[in-house]
């Protein structure tokens, strides 16, 4: 069995966002990156197959020089091979122009039973670039997992839906995106990151897939600019501390008369 | 230029608000100038809801209606509007940001090889292109996005941003080719929620509970504000991580992100993780002891307080109100 996983660095989900200067992205300065939350949980999966199965576990990520970085804090968790899909990280933010790079570097490595990817990317929060791929790979996807079982030649999901759960069965190959409560991810242990040093990372150029990162970037979506949402005006605060009572019937009054949303 | 397409979702023959509002929305970007107005529904037994999409606004609806159609499955549902897509020629899909619709985007964008703009929150033409605004970060930055030079562009809109509204027009409708339905992909089984519970991704009200609850039992205090409110119970990460209350409630970065007209956010400290799931929210209502809590910043109405004093009266207020 093998298992393609797709994992993303983004910045820590505490940072301070600044607009950088060329308008359009952020100001990366100080900013501490990790595997994207949803990414981890995509990693635990795999690293139960090898485990439980003996499956083999191959990494992908792409995105500039620091992105090898990700590859061994997976590393760190398990797994066995590594693939730095290395570009300028143009495509930031074009889904499908990553999707394109992603589903080639798979094509390239492949054939996969299973491929992981998270449910959305924490930063670009898009959503999208597992089922891109699955498409662009002819093959089904299932999206906001939470819960997996293997079958002999396919797998029973269980997905988040609003109001409910459904409980799909694909075929492999396939690729399935993580949702929070799929597993709890691990943390690395101290060997697993001393380990983690030696494993080869394996560095491709975009151009190797094949593809023209510089035509692919922004030719499907483009970020014009971007900019720190307006400051909210001070709220009006009650207090409720002496009086609960009476700042429970202000606030209803408040919010049928002035915000009129009762 | 050509016109709009819209994927209007249906579950049980019921039209999704949502859809209405991602409708309403195109009609009035691109009726402005000038250009047609199409919706796709996808499902089994759905051409009676057809015609009803001319209230809408909807001149032209087509109709992919068979039994295999009847759950959502994201290469069928994707062949299915692609099909639509070849038919109406548009300059853009707009499709609601709901689970369906966030999935089925990406899924349709990549068969059609064209970029996606998921989940934006506002929509204007510059000159002949269509710009969206997307809350990106967590709502800590706002992207202005286009969709390149690739057609249609495919758009999901964020639920409860845009406004429903009708315009009643007399609908062609147009039944689409059968779409083959692979066997790759099959539901077994719908698993409802709690009977009678609203889902916090499409609620209108919302109240949260976090640890300021103190115990799980106190959610109790939480669920009778709702219930008066007519809302949908939602949750901080950390009650839900302790097993309080299902994942499904969790708001924020790793949970759902909502814009509800009115969101009440009670014990909650108002982590940014938290803020990423519902600083959108058109009123923002905070009740916490403690004065300093970053919640009180994204907050319209505030009250400092104990939550098992304030809740029950204010319980006991909206029901006077309400009566
Ligand atoms: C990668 C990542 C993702 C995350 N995703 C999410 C997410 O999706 N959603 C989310 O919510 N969090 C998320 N978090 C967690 C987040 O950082 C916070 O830990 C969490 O939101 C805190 O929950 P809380 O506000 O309920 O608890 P606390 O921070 O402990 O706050 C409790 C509040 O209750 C108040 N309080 C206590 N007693 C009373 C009383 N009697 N009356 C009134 N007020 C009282 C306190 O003053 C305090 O402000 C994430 C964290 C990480 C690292
Ligand atoms: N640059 C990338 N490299 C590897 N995987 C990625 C990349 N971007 C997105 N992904 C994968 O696609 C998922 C969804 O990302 P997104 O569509 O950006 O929200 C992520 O959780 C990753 O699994």
């Amino acid at each position: 069995m093998r298992v393609g996983v797709l994992v993303t660095y983004v910045p820590d989900t505490a940072s301070t966002i600044k607009v950088g200067p060329s308008g359009r992205a952020i100001d990366e300065t100080g900013i501490k990156w990790i595997i994207s939350p949803y990414d981890e949980y995509a990693v635990e999966e795999a690293i139960k197959l090898k485990e439980s199965r003996g499956a083999e576990v191959v990494y992908f990520t792409y995105g500039p020089e620091r992105d090898q970085q990700v590859l061994r804090e997976c590393f760190a968790r398990g797994g066995d091979r590594g693939v730095h899909v290395l570009g300028t990280g143009a495509a930031f933010g074009d889904a499908f122009a990553i999707a394109q790079i992603l589903a080639a570097a798979l094509q390239k490595a492949g054939p996969f039973d299973l491929i992981f990817a998270g449910v959305k990317g924490v930063g670009s929060d898009q959503g999208l670039v597992g089922a891109m791929v699955a498409e662009l790979l002819e093959i089904p996807h299932v999206a906001a997992v939470t819960k997996l079982e293997y079958r002999e030649g396919g797998i029973t999901a269980w997905r988040e839906i609003e109001g409910g759960q459904e409980v799909v069965e694909l075929k492999c190959p396939c690729l399935i995106t993580a949702q929070k409560g799929l597993n709890e991810p691990r943390y690395p242990s101290l060997k697993g990151i001393m380990a983690a040093k030696k494993m080869p990372v394996e560095t491709w150029k975009v151009a190797d897939l094949g593809l023209d990162e510089g035509a692919l970037a922004g030719a499907t979506c483009r970020w014009v600019s971007l900019a720190l949402p307006p400051a909210k005006a001070a709220g009006k605060i009650l207090n409720g501390e002496q009086d609960p009572q009476g700042a429970a019937r202000e606030l209803a009054r408040l919010l049928r008369e002035e915000a009129k949303v009762i | 230029m050509a016109g709009i397409l819209v994927f209007v979702e249906q579950r049980e023959g019921q039209i999704r608000k949502a859809s209405l509002e991602a409708l309403s929305e195109g009609r009035r970007l691109f009726q402005s100038k000038g250009l047609p107005v199409a919706a796709v529904l996808v499902g089994a037994n759905v051409q009676a809801l057809a015609a009803s999409l001319g209230e809408w606004g909807a001149e032209q609806v087509f109709v992919a209606d068979q039994p295999d159609l009847a759950l959502y499955s994201p290469e069928a549902y994707a062949q299915a509007v692609a099909a639509a897509v070849t038919q109406a020629e548009p300059e853009a899909v707009f499709l609601a940001a709901t689970a369906l619709g966030r999935d089925l985007s990406g899924r349709l964008a990549a068969k059609l090889r064209v970029g996606c703009l998921p989940d934006v929150t506002a929509l204007q033409w510059e000159g002949s292109t269509l710009q969206a605004v997307r809350p990106v970060y967590s709502g800590k930055a706002l992207a202005t996005v286009h969709g390149g030079q690739s057609r249609p562009v495919v758009v999901s809109l964020r639920p409860n941003v845009f406004a429903a509204d009708k315009q009643p027009v007399n609908p062609q409708v147009v039944a689409l080719p059968t779409v083959a339905v692979g066997g790759g992909y099959r539901v077994r089984e719908v698993v409802a929620a709690q009977a009678g519970e609203l889902d916090v991704a499409e609620a209108e009200i919302i109240v949260s509970g976090g640890r300021g609850l103190r115990a799980p039992e106190n959610f109790s205090l939480i669920r009778q504000l709702a219930e008066a409110l007519g809302a949908a119970v939602g949750a901080s990460r950390a009650v839900v991580d302790a097993g309080w209350i299902d994942h499904a409630h969790q708001v924020g970065q790793t949970g759902k992100v909502v814009s509800p007209t009115l969101y009440v956010a009670c014990g909650i400290s108002g982590a940014i993780q938290h803020l990423a799931g519902m600083s959108s929210s058109k009123v923002i209502v905070a009740i916490n002891k403690d004065p300093e809590a970053p919640i009180f910043k994204v907050a319209d109405y505030g009250v400092v307080g104990d939550l098992f004093q304030v809740l029950p009266a204010l319980t006991e207020e909206i029901k006077k109100l309400k009566s």
